[in-house]
Formats: structure tokens, C-alpha cells, sequence
């Protein structure tokens, strides 16, 4: 199953998506989840499905890949849809068996909210698709400069993004590695009884822990052999350039809000 | 105990668009009692081939016969705990899988897994803690305290404690100094021996394959290239350079020495005191003290 997971998973490809700003795709995403609340008839659901998958269409992402990385989502849409069905108790009643009674009004809000979660999981999964980690900490970074004002530690957190983004392939090698190992010791991780395999994630963990922090201390000393020292003054070698994609994908967004606000029940 | 395998093949996360084909039609028989060296660069496949010595990965295609026991491919096999308590692998970097308070602790917990008594594992504990060459009053320290080829050695003592009938060593001395390292690797040349305990190792060094094994097996590619006693492997060494790998120093010194003088030993000697003693016999004396 996790090597089915789309979350977080860059997709390299030559597309619009992939060569737009990443402070382009923070803001479009942004503004993305907040107009999603616009919609609210079947009309603006539309809308947005049509934008949701003309972006989608410009990342060159296969379909297939991206719907096969859902599935394990399609439980929770189901849920929320079930919810909603059962729970409204508004508009006419259209089916009834004893206690269970199901409204026109739930069908419709049901239909709708699993839809808005569809769009906005599409959306956001196509940033990390399409944007490589050290592009969205930096997109990131740049985007949150105004709070340095108010001593926000900005650089700081950016850094702590890109270090722990590097370093998750490096941790599931070891986890991979320690797990063989304790395995080769008589360690069952797949199977036995529950309390058994709990106590199996000690042998895990700990050596996990002590790797980690080694490896902590060892970065933090190549980094000030290096001579690093902090965000001040420091200069960058990947510049972040907005072009004119970036500004017509935000023009873009815009005129989808105008539309949403006017065609809005 | 025998272990062969037969035409495995491996694909690392099948079925997926980052699927990798890592070994092919790999064919080996370890007999009892050998002492194979597995070499070749990185990324041949050795470490692979080392993981489907105790079933830790199962094949893709083909089948791996370990004892009485076989693994094939497309097969649920269950309770391999039994497969893994006779073939013991030290792992690159043992140090790594140490977790316990004490070095004891640690030493007994692989035994204890395999269902050895308390008492019976503390036994097996100092018998294997003497074996790599540590005093007792280690065992109450904790192993993080230690030092890293102290470590090195507790963790080694883990694996031996399990009194396995086959050992598998992956670059058990990457990273240790040269004394460490003919330590480690003449205790268990030494096993090997008195125990007549088979043994794979993996490694980089042809000195130490050349030294040690009676078998060479060298991967290339996730195939296996080529396979023979050490004197077939190093007396072709052109196909070893042709594969981008090393010959040992003794090797190289013979062949520069045959080349410079005319002299032809006839066969290639795999120490220094051999060929020393076949080129003071060939000139006509004898050893000068």
C-alpha cells in the first residue's frame, strides 16, 4: 500500500505545473482551499471540477497514477458521504426504513462535501506531485519573509523543513536495514500475537533514535565546519523567477472566485 | 548445513512504476563447510543475494534450498524463524542493531528469540564475548558506552550466541582499523575452521577473499560473472581488471616480477611467504637469516 501512496511523492515530468513558481502554487493552493466554500449548487461544483482537472491536465501526472493513489482515501470520502446522508434531516423525505431516514437535502450534501473533498485532495496532492520538497521550503521560505518583521524565525523553520524532507528516504533505509537485522535475530514483525509484536518495536526504535541523533550531531558539526551561520546574509544558487504562467494561473483563479460569487445559489 | 540457490531471480517493489530488477538467474551451491567469498562492486547484487540466505527476501523466480527447507518463489512460507536461527548474519555496521541496557542483555536476546533458556543464553553470552576477543566485565556496561569496534564485536557476539550452523558476513570490517580488522577476520577464519562453520562473506577486499575463502563467487550486474577457487579467479587476472575489479597485491607483484624478468612460476601463489619461498627455490637458494 505505501508504494501506492501519492502524498508526498514528486513525479518528475516536463510540464507547465512542474516549471510554474512554487510561490505561484503555494498562493493558488491557498486561495484554492479557501474559494472551494463558495460553491454551494451544482453549478459551481462544476466549475471547480473543470478547473480541478484542466490543472490536473496541465501536470502531464498519469490519471492512472493518481487515482490509483486515492483508493486508500476513497474510504474516507465514503464515510463522510454516509455521514451526511444519514444525518440531514432537512428537504423531503425520499427513503425510509424504520429509524433510518434519508433526505433529498442529505443526498445533496453528501454528494457535495464528498466532492469538495475530492477537489481539494486532488489539488494539494498536485503540489507535492509537482513540486520538488526543496522547492516548496523555498517557495515556502520566501512567502513567509514579511514575518521576520515580527522575529518570526523564518529561515529556521525553512531549514528544519528541507532537513527533515531529506532526510525521510534516509530514515526508511534504516528503519529497512535495523528491521532485517533484528529479524535475523528471531524477531517477528509480521506475525504472532499483538502484545508480541508490540514488543517488537523496541529493538526498532531505539537503535532508530540513537542512529538519528548521531546523525543530528554529525550534520550539525559538517554545517558549522562549513561555516553556517544562520539565514544572514546568505545568498541563494536556485532563484525563484515569476513569470508570466505564474501571474495568468493567478489571473486564472481570479476570474474562477468572480465567477463562483456570481453564480452562487 | 547446504544452501543453494537455483535461478533467483529478485525485483525490488514489483508490480509498481519503480520496480527494479536487482539479481537474475542466480545460481550458487554452498556445500557444507565452505568458505565462499562473495565480491563485486556496488550494486551487483550481493547484498541481495546475502538476504536470500535466510529467507529475509524470498525470490521473485527461482528457489533457494536452505537445509531441508526450500523457498520458492509465489509460495506463503511460514515459520521461517527456524531457517534464521541456523544461518546468523552479521550485517554491515552490526553496531547499529544493538538496543539493550547491558552488552549481556544484548548478546542473549537473539538465543532467547529462539527460545534458549536464560541461563543456557548468559552461558552461550561469555563463551561468544570470549570468541571476539572481550573480557567479561563488559557485560554489565551498557553498549552505548563502548567504543565503536567494541560495539562492532558485542554485536558479532549476538549473532555467534545463536550457535547457527552457517554464517553470512557482510563487510564485517568496513570501517575498522587495520589491527581490528585482521582480528575480526582471523576469529572467524578460526570458526570456520575448528567449527567447520560455513561462511559467506561479502566483501570488497580480494586480500581477504584471496587470504580466506575456498570458494570465489563474483556478481556483476545481478548475474554472477564468475566463480572458482581463488587460484582459477587470480590467475585470470585480466578478466578481473576487464571488470573493473582489483588483484591482490601479491598477485599484482608476481605478475610485474614475471614480467620484468622472464620468470615464469608456473602457477599463482596467493600469500607472500609462498611466493617468497617459490622465488628463492626457483633462483637456486635458500632463505637468508
Amino acid at each position: 500500500m505505501m508504494e501506492k501512496m501519492i502524498f508526498g511523492r514528486y513525479v518528475p515530468a516536463e510540464s507547465v505545473m512542474h516549471r510554474m513558481d512554487p510561490r505561484a502554487k503555494l498562493i493558488i493552493i491557498f486561495l484554492f482551499v479557501c474559494i472551494i466554500f463558495l460553491a454551494n449548487n451544482w453549478f459551481t461544483y462544476a466549475l471547480i471540477g473543470i478547473y480541478t482537472f484542466i490543472m490536473l491536465g496541465m501536470s502531464r501526472v498519469p490519471f492512472k497514477f493518481l487515482f490509483g493513489g486515492l483508493k486508500p482515501i476513497l474510504w474516507l470520502v465514503l464515510f463522510t458521504f454516509l455521514l451526511q446522508l444519514f444525518f440531514t434531516k432537512e428537504g423531503a423525505l425520499v427513503w425510509s426504513w424504520g429509524p433510518v431516514k434519508i433526505y433529498e437535502e442529505g443526498i445533496r450534501m453528501g454528494l457535495f462535501i464528498s466532492l469538495r473533498f475530492f477537489f481539494l485532495i486532488l489539488m494539494t496532492s498536485l503540489l507535492t506531485l509537482t513540486t520538488t520538497p526543496i522547492e516548496i521550503t523555498d517557495g515556502l521560505e520566501t512567502l513567509l519573509n514579511p514575518l521576520k518583521k515580527v522575529k518570526f524565525p523564518v529561515h529556521e523553520m525553512a531549514l528544519m523543513m528541507s532537513i527533515s524532507l531529506r532526510f525521510i528516504p534516509t530514515l526508511m533505509q534504516e528503519t529497512d536495514k535495523i528491521m532485517k537485522a533484528q529479524i535475523a535475530r528471531g524477531v517477528e514483525f509480521a506475525s504472532g500475537p499483538v502484545k508480541e509484536r508490540i514488543k517488537a518495536v523496541i529493538p526498532l526504535l531505539i537503535p532508530l533514535f540513537v542512529s538519528s541523533f548521531k546523525r543530528a550531531e554529525e550534520l550539525a558539526v559538517a554545517m558549522e565546519a562549513r561555516g553556517y551561520r544562520g539565514g544572514e546574509g546568505r545568498t541563494k544558487y536556485r532563484q525563484l523567477s515569476w513569470r508570466m504562467v505564474d501571474t495568468l494561473q493567478l489571473v486564472a483563479l481570479a476570474l474562477l472566485t468572480v465567477l463562483l460569487i456570481l453564480l452562487r445559489a | 548445513m547446504d544452501i543453494s540457490l537455483s535461478n533467483v531471480e529478485y525485483r525490488y517493489q514489483a508490480g509498481t512504476p519503480f520496480e527494479r530488477l536487482a539479481i537474475q538467474d542466480v545460481t550458487i551451491d554452498i556445500p557444507s563447510g565452505t568458505y565462499l567469498a562473495l565480491i563485486g562492486h556496488t550494486g551487483s547484487g550481493k547484498s541481495t543475494v546475502l538476504q536470500h540466505l535466510n529467507a529475509l527476501l524470498q525470490p521473485t523466480l527461482g528457489s533457494v534450498k536452505i537445509g531441508d527447507r526450500e523457498v520458492k518463489a509465489n509460495e506463503k512460507n511460514k515459520n521461517l524463524r527456524a531457517i534464521r536461527q541456523r544461518v546468523g548474519i552479521v550485517f554491515q555496521f552490526p553496531e547499529h542493531q544493538l538496543f539493550e541496557e547491558t552488552v549481556e542483555k544484548d548478546i542473549i536476546f537473539g538465543p532467547m528469540n529462539f527460545g534458549v533458556s536464560e541461563n543456557a543464553a548468559k552461558e552461550r553470552a561469555r563463551v561468544a564475548l570470549k570468541q571476539v576477543g572481550l573480557g567479561e566485565e563488559i557485560l554489565e556496561k551498557s553498549p552505548f558506552d563502548l567504543s565503536g569496534g567494541q560495539m562492532r564485536r558485542i554485536a558479532i557476539a549476538g549473532v555467534l550466541a545463536m550457535n547457527p550452523d552457517v554464517i553470512v558476513l557482510d563487510e564485517p570490517t568496513a570501517g575498522l582499523d587495520p589491527r581490528g580488522r585482521k582480528e575480526i577476520m582471523d576469529m572467524f577464519y578460526n570458526l570456520h575452521k575448528e567449527r567447520n562453520l560455513s561462511t559467506i562473506l561479502v566483501t570488497h577486499s580480494m586480500e581477504d577473499a584471496a587470504r580466506y575463502a575456498d570458494q570465489i563467487v563474483i556478481m556483476q550486474q545481478g548475474r554472477v560473472a564468475k566463480r572458482g577457487t581463488p587460484e582459477e579467479i587470480f590467475s585470470a587476472p585480466e578478466d578481473l581488471v576487464q571488470m573493473g575489479l582489483d588483484v591482490p597485491e601479491v598477485v599484482r607483484f608476481q605478475l610485474k616480477l614475471e614480467e620484468k624478468t622472464g620468470l615464469n612460476l608456473g602457477k599463482i601463489y596467493l600469500s607472500i611467504d609462498e611466493l617468497t619461498a617459490a622465488v628463492t627455490k626457483r633462483l637456486g637458494g635458500g632463505v637468508r637469516t
